[in-house]
């Protein structure tokens, strides 16, 4: 349009006079764009496709318990006091009148009690917390097991994933800040891991807490960490996040119409910019409501932290549980040696935390590796086509409830009445046999159900419907798969295998393969080999079957 | 749905035309019958074709805006009028706080109803018309490629930074020392440990005070299978370090019949069976709470670390390391409790510098 201004002025003066009448959004809207360039940037996005699919509104769950988060966090510091000095608490909470207090405790007591929507906006924070952290886990589930984390979406994977790890730790930081005796028990238990890293483990713990614990730093120091450095990477990681989804646009499943190369949708403006904005009020009014009914962390009842004093069933928030779990069931190995002690019983379980959360981290980069494939991927898998894969997810996942259950020992044997010893030896077994039960399962049900869809695509639907035959047979009707259905069924590719190929060349000269080439096709083959996939249904086998008489 | 029961020209015109494949192109075909079909057609909803449904939509999305600004109204009101104290019963939660409560679901209900009128107004009626976008591969083209290399080494060569190495290898070394003068600023975070986790203020003649009724112990106030907290005399709770120095000092006493300790070093340092260790677990430093008077067993709660008191509370069972330490103990001429001197190691979790 403007280079025919240009060209010809009394388009130009056209142009002018329109503009002059134009509604005062849309001369607003000219003016931003003189000086942003919002048009361009609308073009592409304003009518941008968005698939609708249900497990695309997990990552919006975690978005939005985020931004809940800030919005209650900023409220929560007008009065929240992060300072460790003592005092005698003189509000409007009676049974701990007159009791000796730090002033985080002290004025975290305010909060719920005399400040009005106070306690709310602290439950809210919690609860959304809660949320958060959970809604990640789950979100992160269903990229894995559909396969979205493929190229080219990798570096969002480890920008989820850092947003997950950096979660659990803002969470933590937060609910120590009351400095109750809860959160206290957790800090101590925190402080007691530090000290069993070698060498440097004891210097940690006094730079970080100011000297001895408790010291009088390290509400102070939390707070600092969970309100400016941590939720500060996690925002910029959060728009680099989203800033990638929109470039490489949503993922959908296999189905009529859906390529590789194309994204079926409906358009952001309005569709998604109702449904997407208006379920950030839904998350909210959900979470608003649990803080109304259910109390969460009342810190008043458990009272003011003394390192000499504790609590039974004190347990962490629940993704700490893991952690807590793999500290509970461990031996208690310490090795003493040249007047130092290497405090096994606490250090690997710390070491495993991180091995466990890496291997989230980890695991794009081994399949792409596996595969070699180099495209990009933008159709999802259903779980069942990727058996392996499936069964790792759930392997780990089951590593993960044990530990959990591990975490929560002591509850698990007062409410059922069972030993204690039983169930850590329990988890001490579950551990490592747990996940290859789980593996093995899960690929057999992968394996069944590939093998119902190709009995499907070739057989047809069962209809219930019996029909008797002249001679006296009985008969179930299939009815034949429609072709969406036959194209949905069959649209998965399925990998070959990665072959090391002929050890000698035809001079008889040997070739030499290198131990990771073994073990590429070695893994290359437990993923898809013949134990592990089924072979799709090709079209002459369908034709084969269908020109027959209907049924064999 | 069914249509027979709406006039035909009430519809709109591209329903009427069974097109399929909006955006993709179709590729039925006989000789491959898995092939794409490409997009199905687009099956209308009754508020496309019926404006009686549409308008009950529009009704219904109205309402919820309505019902939330009502929500937001009743949140003000219950803000004002609820005094912050004030409990109420609601079943089946039990007593919980009026305001809290009252705030929440107006809140909550101002919230969710906005959410709530959106999406059925996206639901029913915004167009529901599923649209096909091209992707473009994420990957530059080749010519971008290339163009991007060869400006990069352009730029690289203009820099010189090859050519030169003195500068690159300067540049590198002030770049790799002045991150140093953060680290250096970290120090004061804390002071050295030296041997501050070695050391407890239990000494020679220190009595032992009750924890709770803060009078020094004598051995006539501990009955055989009692289990009592104590602290240093000397030790208030409004002193500055109080909470650092309980971390150390926190102190279990059990009295036990002298028959039944099992191990002679304990029963030396105790007194008439009355043995003192410390309360704070050797794992990761829960204080050891739980105590079983028939077993002579105490338990963490934390992490279910359980010592064996009769027998130098050494780990029988759970993640702790090692026994717990034990405080000898002695009376002094007044009749009192006393310790005979510090712990011989320290005590809590285990850390590099212990030995």
């Amino acid at each position: 349009m403007s280079t025919s201004a240009n060209t010809n002025p009394s388009a130009a003066d056209a142009a002018g006079r329109s503009r002059g009448k134009a509604p005062a959004g849309e001369k607003f809207a000219d003016w931003a764009d003189g000086r942003l360039g919002i048009y361009s940037l609308a073009k592409a996005n304003m009518r941008k496709i968005f698939p609708d699919h249900w497990s695309f509104m997990l990552g919006e769950v975690c978005m939005y318990s985020f931004i809940i988060i800030i919005l209650t966090g900023v409220y929560l510091t007008l009065f929240f006091h992060p300072s460790m000095n003592e005092v005698v608490y003189h509000g409007s909470y009676v049974p701990l009148q007159g009791q000796l207090m730090s002033e985080a405790f002290s004025s975290t007591l305010d909060i719920s009690f005399d400040v009005r929507g106070g306690l709310l906006i602290r439950q809210i924070h919690h609860w959304a917390a809660l949320i958060f952290v959970a809604g990640m886990f789950v979100h992160m589930m269903r990229v894995f097991f559909t396969g979205a984390f493929r190229k080219p979406r990798e570096v969002n994977w480890l920008f989820g994933f850092l947003l997950l790890v950096l979660g659990m730790f803002t969470g933590f930081t937060g609910y120590s800040l009351p400095d109750d005796l809860l959160s206290g028990t957790g800090v101590r238990f925190t402080q007691g891991a530090i000290l069993s890293v070698p060498v440097i483990g004891t210097y940690i713990s006094f730079f970080l807490f100011g000297g001895e614990f408790p010291g009088h730093d390290f509400v102070a120091r939390f707070y600092s960490i969970h309100i400016l450095l941590l939720p500060g990477i996690m925002l910029g990681l959060m728009v680099a996040h989203l800033i990638l989804v929109f470039y490489h646009k949503h993922t959908q499943f296999a189905g009529p119409g859906k390529t590789n190369n194309n994204v079926v949708g409906m358009p952001l403006m309005p569709v998604y910019m109702a449904k997407a904005g208006g379920f950030f009020f839904l998350v909210f009014g959900v979470i608003a409501a649990i803080a109304a009914i259910v109390e969460i962390n009342a810190v008043w009842v458990i009272g003011p932290y003394r390192p000499d004093m504790v609590s039974t069933g004190a347990q962490p928030d629940w993704y700490m549980g893991f952690a807590e779990g793999l500290i509970r069931f461990f031996p208690g190995w310490e090795i003493n040696f040249w007047g130092h002690t290497l405090v096994l019983g606490v250090f690997i379980p710390l070491v495993l935390f991180g091995v466990v959360l890496a291997a989230i981290a980890l695991y794009p980069f081994i399949e792409a590796w596996i595969t070699g494939d180099k495209r990009e991927h933008h159709i999802l898998d259903r779980p069942r086509n990727a058996p392996t894969r499936t069964a790792f997810g759930v392997a780990w996942i089951t590593m993960y409830l044990i530990t959990l259950v591990g975490g929560g020992n002591d509850l698990w044997a007062t409410h059922f009445h069972l030993s204690i010893n039983a169930v850590t030896w329990f988890v001490r077994i579950g551990f490592f046999l747990g996940p290859i039960v789980a593996f093995v399962v899960t690929k057999r049900i992968c394996l069944g159900l590939q093998r119902r869809d190709k009995e499907k695509v070739l057989h047809g639907r069962e209809t219930g419907i019996i029909k008797r035959l002249p001679h006296g047979e009985f008969i179930e009707v299939h009815e034949p798969l429609s072709q969406e259905q036959l194209y949905t069924l069959t649209a998965h590719h399925q990998y070959e295998l990665a072959e090391i190929g002929p050890t000698v060349d035809e001079n008889g000269v040997e070739r030499k393969v290198g131990v990771t080439q073994k073990l590429r096709a070695k893994l290359s083959n437990a993923y898809y080999g013949e134990d592990s996939q089924v072979q799709k249904p090709t079209v002459e086998e369908y034709k084969e079957i269908t020109s027959g008489h209907g049924h064999h | 749905m069914s249509s027979h029961d709406i006039p035909e020209e009430n519809l709109p015109a591209e329903q009427a035309t069974h097109e399929r494949g909006r955006g993709a192109v179709s590729v039925a075909d006989e000789r491959n019958p898995f092939a794409d079909p490409g997009l199905p057609p687009h099956e209308h909803r009754i508020q496309d074709v019926d404006e009686r449904a549409a308008k009950r939509s529009e009704r219904t999305v109205a309402l919820l805006f309505t019902v939330s600004m009502l929500a937001t109204l009743g949140f003000i009101a219950s803000y004002v009028t609820i005094p912050v104290d004030k409990s109420t019963y609601i079943f089946p939660i039990g007593h919980i706080n009026a305001l809290n409560f009252a705030l929440g679901l107006t809140l909550g209900v101002a919230l969710f109803a906005i959410g709530a009128g959106a999406v059925h107004w996206a639901r029913t009626l915004m167009s529901d018309v599923e649209v096909a976008d091209e992707r473009h591969p994420i990957e530059a083209s080749p010519e971008v490629r290339a163009k991007v290399h060869a400006d990069f080494k352009q730029g690289a060569k203009e820099s010189a930074l090859g050519r030169r190495k003195l500068i690159r290898n300067t540049m590198l070394g002030a770049l790799t020392l002045v991150p140093l003068t953060g680290v250096v600023l970290l120090r004061d975070l804390g002071p050295l440990p030296g041997t501050s986790l070695r050391h407890t203020l239990w000494a020679k003649g220190k009595r032992l005070v009750n924890m709770n009724t803060h009078q020094p112990l004598r051995p006539e106030d501990l009955t055989v299978g009692s289990l009592t907290f104590a602290m240093p005399d000397g030790l208030k709770e409004t002193d500055e370090n109080f909470q650092t120095e309980i971390a150390k000092a926190a102190l279990m006493i059990v009295r036990l019949q002298p028959g039944d300790i099992k191990d002679k070093r304990e029963l030396d340092w105790g007194h008439e069976g009355i043995v003192a260790f410390s309360k704070i677990c050797t794992h990761v430093g829960c204080p050891v709470s739980l105590y079983e008077q028939q077993t002579h067993h105490a338990l963490c709660p934390c992490h279910q670390s359980t010592f064996d008191l009769s027998d130098g509370a050494r780990v029988i069972f759970g993640p702790a390391g090692h026994a717990l330490p034990q405080l000898r103990i002695g009376v002094d001429s007044e009749g009192y409790l006393q310790a005979l001197g510090d712990f011989e190691e320290p005590v809590g979790p285990a850390f590099w510098e212990r030995g």
